[in-house]
């Protein structure tokens, strides 16, 4: 129950930081990644924001069990393979299109706005395609 | 000095964030990831997934319930750009492992060596793809 109270609000906070930051506004993000025009630098903030943030905190947390018990799911994987190249410049054309990323996409179906539902509705379409090549054996 | 200090202060709120997940119940706060898995048949001990993203959608509400300004942008293109950027997204971040929060935040404030190339590869392809898209 703990867990899903600290997830809860940790989503919470995700999704407030994403709004007050600008992250999801795509006009915003477009103009961040606009390096060769009319560059808006502001939301290298947030990086530096939430890394500056997250990287002391989470050294004081790995050393110490999590809260609700159990241990730390953390990555092992060390290795760059294609699949992360791939799958990363897949998702800087997706980004670099529209502007949006996973977490202010789902916040922005607050807007009620439609093209947001589509991306949202097209990235669950994308990832269950992702989720049937795997298990089917075509992405190994 | 005011246009970096709403990124700044929204970018410690995230971190806050990400450290509250990995602090108390030892996970990655990275929604790509959560969000997929959370597509996989349901069960009990996901359930924080769940959590995660309705918290993500209840932050979103709560804010536009009371300060709508905050949300005075458009999503201005093709409907067919929505679609064609949401299954690469989609796709792409589930190939990668990670999107902006799982590698660009999580994985980087972790010194992780994968998830700066990700970073360093999705930031380049976002660019390219808004350096390409202005020349039409």
């Amino acid at each position: 129950m703990l867990a899903i109270v600290f997830s809860l609000l940790s989503g919470i906070g995700f999704a407030i930081g994403l709004v007050i930051s600008g992250m999801t506004n795509p006009k915003k993000v477009i103009g961040f990644l606009d390096i060769f025009g009319a560059w808006d630098y502001s939301l290298a903030f947030v990086m530096v924001g939430a890394i500056g943030t997250s990287f002391f905190l989470f050294r004081y947390f790995v050393k110490r069990n999590p809260v609700c018990g159990g241990e730390h799911f953390l990555p092992t994987k060390t290795e760059v393979d294609k699949k992360l190249i791939t799958g990363s410049a897949m998702f800087g054309i997706g980004w670099g299109l529209t502007g949006i990323c996973p977490g202010p996409g789902i916040v922005n179906l607050v807007t009620r706005n439609s093209n947001a539902l589509i991306f949202v509705g097209s990235m669950i379409v994308g990832m269950i395609i992702y989720q049937i090549a795997e298990k089917s054996g075509v992405i190994k | 000095m005011e246009s970096i200090l709403y990124p700044l202060i929204g970018g410690i709120l995230i971190g806050l964030s990400s450290s509250t997940m990995l602090g108390g119940i030892g996970r990655i706060a990275g929604i790509s990831g959560i969000m997929g898995g959370s597509l996989k048949k349901p069960h009990k001990d996901e359930s924080w997934r769940y959590a995660f993203l309705i918290g993500l959608i209840l932050g979103g509400a709560i804010l536009i319930s009371f300060k709508p300004e905050l949300f005075q942008y458009e999503f201005s293109f093709s409907g067919v750009t929505y679609v064609l950027a949401g299954l690469l997204v989609g796709f792409g971040t589930r190939l990668g492992s990670g999107c902006t929060s799982g590698h660009g935040v999580c994985g980087l404030a972790r010194v992780a060596k994968r998830s700066f190339v990700a970073t360093c590869t999705f930031i380049g392809f976002g660019v390219l793809t808004v350096l390409i898209k202005g020349m039409f």
